[in-house]
């Protein structure tokens, strides 16, 4: 039997050979000696949240992930739903949050990172195409594996959108090269079984799949979920390229630290990466 | 077999298929692998088939409902679901599940639930096991619910609110997939119905066809070797109809599934994709997931098995739209004609079977009478005064 329309549009294309925007500034900051930070802002989460996003980048951010609320949030743990619901319940979309980006101007490469439906109901290609309209390098779909992510990366390559794959523990080691190469922008690293928050220390874990990582790509390798503190990101960033960090953020800016406060935590974050 | 596998993506048409995060997609393909093999595996299904028989109480009967069809004007027939051990269809694919998890090494397992009848289900096989149980639920179910909360925790299961969103069983199944990429080394995921990522949708239809089965050679008995003319089924996520469909869908028999009007996502919802699944899905210009409102903990789900979205869109199915007063109506109309008090979820079929009388008169039409009514009985009581 041969495979149906619906199969063959499953087809996941070979990732496109020449860098992307994001890719290429990780690349040029690994390049020169520094470890990389990428740190998460829900996008709508209170009327400053344009500012918060500008004030990570001025604090040290090699890129920066902006969520885009999605109402079923199964990756995230306690702090990002929260920030998710608070930020619905004010009416953010994903066009509002799209359009204030747009007048953000952060400095560094954009990623957003939102769950695979509100690609999917906007439309591929409409999603793809308001991304770049917007600034924005790349796109992170927690819940689009890469045997789904076919339609999609057609969509995104085609608009110049680096898709970024993420690869988990759990993956076999035959897995991780069909991810790796797949993967635009960086590798995401899922750093423990279990969902986005912080943890009092950093999983045995993120250090094996950086290791496996490493090994097999030399694409920048970020280790994400469960790297709350600057110690946290030290420790991890001596096998991975960097790391991204969301909860340990957010949970100061539903404390109402503003975007000083995040700027505060991400200066921290930069300044211990740095002295390594 | 009536229904067809899933396609190697685990499509049913365009709906269907496996978006998971990273993190579970090993353990979705080694479950697929799993249950195959099991599925295949003689002493499973005989080990199945007697726990079937000798603890659940298969098969169930077909009852003949002399007085309610006098009143209706046509013939109801009901598959008695509601006479299984925990009350309802649930234990099928809970016993064939554990069973699986066991086989599969796991010692823990996870489920969501709406009303409570699969989280009595599943924390009923964990005992029967050995196995631990973790049940997630709606806080809003679990106060409509509060008598089945306290027979999980007396199975020894542990019940945990969802507290996020509209805390039903749409927060229940977040949950519980959360709870399962962070113990997916020693958990199954034993998800209650036809919904979430390949393999569960074909692998729950698979452990419900018993019901189909049996309601087919019951009523080529009943009806001199013929099928009824109509066979219908509520739908939430639609575990109970696919299973009574599958025993008819390579007849002419109409098949016919019931949706609350307010978390109808066949009947109002376009594609979407959430809980690991493409479906129809009850959701905002922008793609957010919308809460269902139904009488119906059990029904209370704005997404749809995705079985149910390829039946619809090909017409081998057709879903219509019950309200939560035609339910109540329809509860006291089989308590008071039969002797039987249903669950408020099969309800909504006996309340689409009410109200289009004048449509199915004079015809045959048989119903899944996928559980009891003791659950509700609190609630309508509230309701009824």
């Amino acid at each position: 039997m041969s495979p149906s329309p619906v199969e063959d549009e499953l087809t996941v294309p070979p990732a496109p050979a020449k860098p992307g925007a994001l890719e290429t500034a990780l690349r040029a900051a690994r390049a020169s000696g520094r470890k990389l930070l990428v740190p998460y802002v829900t996008g709508g989460y209170g009327d400053d949240w344009a500012d918060v996003v500008r004030a990570v980048a001025d604090a040290g951010a090699d890129a920066i992930e902006i969520g885009i609320p999605f109402s079923d949030p199964v990756m995230d743990g306690p702090v990002i739903q929260e920030a998710s619901e608070v930020a619905l319940r004010a009416g953010a979309t994903p066009v509002s949050v799209l359009d204030e980006l747009r007048r953000v101007d952060a400095g560094v490469p954009l990623a957003v990172m939102t769950y695979y439906n509100i690609a999917f109901r906007m439309g591929h290609e409409r999603f793809a195409a308001s991304l770049a309209d917007s600034g924005v390098a790349a796109a992170i779909l927690p819940d689009l594996p890469l045997e789904e992510a076919g339609p999609w990366a057609r969509a995104a390559d085609a608009a110049g959108v680096e898709t970024v794959l993420l690869a988990a523990p759990t993956a076999p080691d035959d897995r991780l090269p069909r991810i790796v190469e797949r993967a635009r922008g960086f590798v995401y690293a899922v750093g423990l079984l279990g969902v986005t928050g912080e943890r009092a220390a950093l999983a045995e874990s993120s250090l094996v799949i950086a290791r496996r990582l490493k090994a097999v790509t030399d694409k920048p390798v970020l280790v994400g979920v469960g790297v709350s503190t600057a110690d946290q990101a030290v420790e991890v960033s001596a096998v991975a390229d960097g790391v991204v960090i969301g909860s340990a953020l957010m949970r100061r800016v539903l404390e109402g630290e503003g975007p000083a406060g995040a700027a505060r935590f991400v200066a921290e974050v930069r300044a211990a990466l740095d002295a390594t | 077999m009536a229904l067809p596998e899933p396609s190697a993506s685990g499509r049913f048409g365009e709906f269907g298929g496996r978006y998971v995060p990273e993190t579970l997609v090993p353990a979705c393909q080694e479950l697929e692998e799993a249950f195959r093999a099991a599925w295949a595996d003689p002493a499973f299904r005989a080990e199945l088939d007697d726990l079937l028989h000798h603890y659940a109480g298969r098969p169930s009967p077909l009852t003949d409902c002399r007085r309610l069809s006098e009143e209706l004007g046509l013939r109801v027939l009901l598959k008695r679901e509601d006479l299984n051990h925990t009350g309802s269809h649930k234990i099928n694919n809970v016993l064939g599940q554990a069973l699986l998890a066991r086989r599969m090494g796991k010692t823990r397992l996870v489920a969501e639930t709406g009303a409570g009848q699969h989280g009595v289900a599943t924390a009923t096989a964990a005992a029967l096991l050995g196995m631990e149980c973790m049940v997630y639920m709606g806080e809003v179910d679990m106060g409509r619910q509060a008598l089945n909360v306290f027979r999980m925790r007396l199975l020894g299961a542990e019940v945990v609110p969802a507290t996020s969103g509209s805390r039903t069983l749409k927060d229940a199944v977040n949950e519980a997939m959360r709870d399962w990429v962070a113990t997916v080394e020693d958990s199954h995921y034993c998800l209650g119905s036809v919904m979430g990522p390949h393999p569960y949708p074909w692998m729950v239809r698979e452990l419900h066809t018993v019901i189909g089965d049996e309601a087919r050679a019951q009523c080529s008995e009943v009806l001199d070797g013929g099928v009824p003319d109509v066979v219908t089924a509520c739908v939430g996520g639609g575990s109970n109809a696919i299973g009574i469909f599958s025993g008819f869908a390579d007849t002419a028999a109409e098949l016919v599934g019931v949706e609350p009007a307010g978390g109808a996502a066949v009947g109002r919802g376009v594609p979407g994709v959430v809980h690991g699944m493409k479906s129809y899905l009850m959701q905002d210009e922008f793609g957010q997931v919308q809460e269902a409102h139904s009488i119906s903990a059990g029904l209370d789900y704005p997404g749809v098995g995705p079985e149910h979205s390829h039946l619809a869109a090909i017409g081998r199915a057709r879903y219509e739209q019950v309200t939560d007063a035609e339910v109540i109506d329809a509860f006291q109309l089989l308590s008071r004609t039969e002797g039987i008090i249903p669950a408020l979820e099969p309800a909504h079929a006996l309340a689409w079977v009410s109200r289009d009388r004048a449509a199915l008169a004079g015809r045959t039409v048989l119903v899944n009478l996928s559980g009891r009514g003791d659950k509700d009985v609190a609630q309508m009581m509230e309701i009824l005064g």
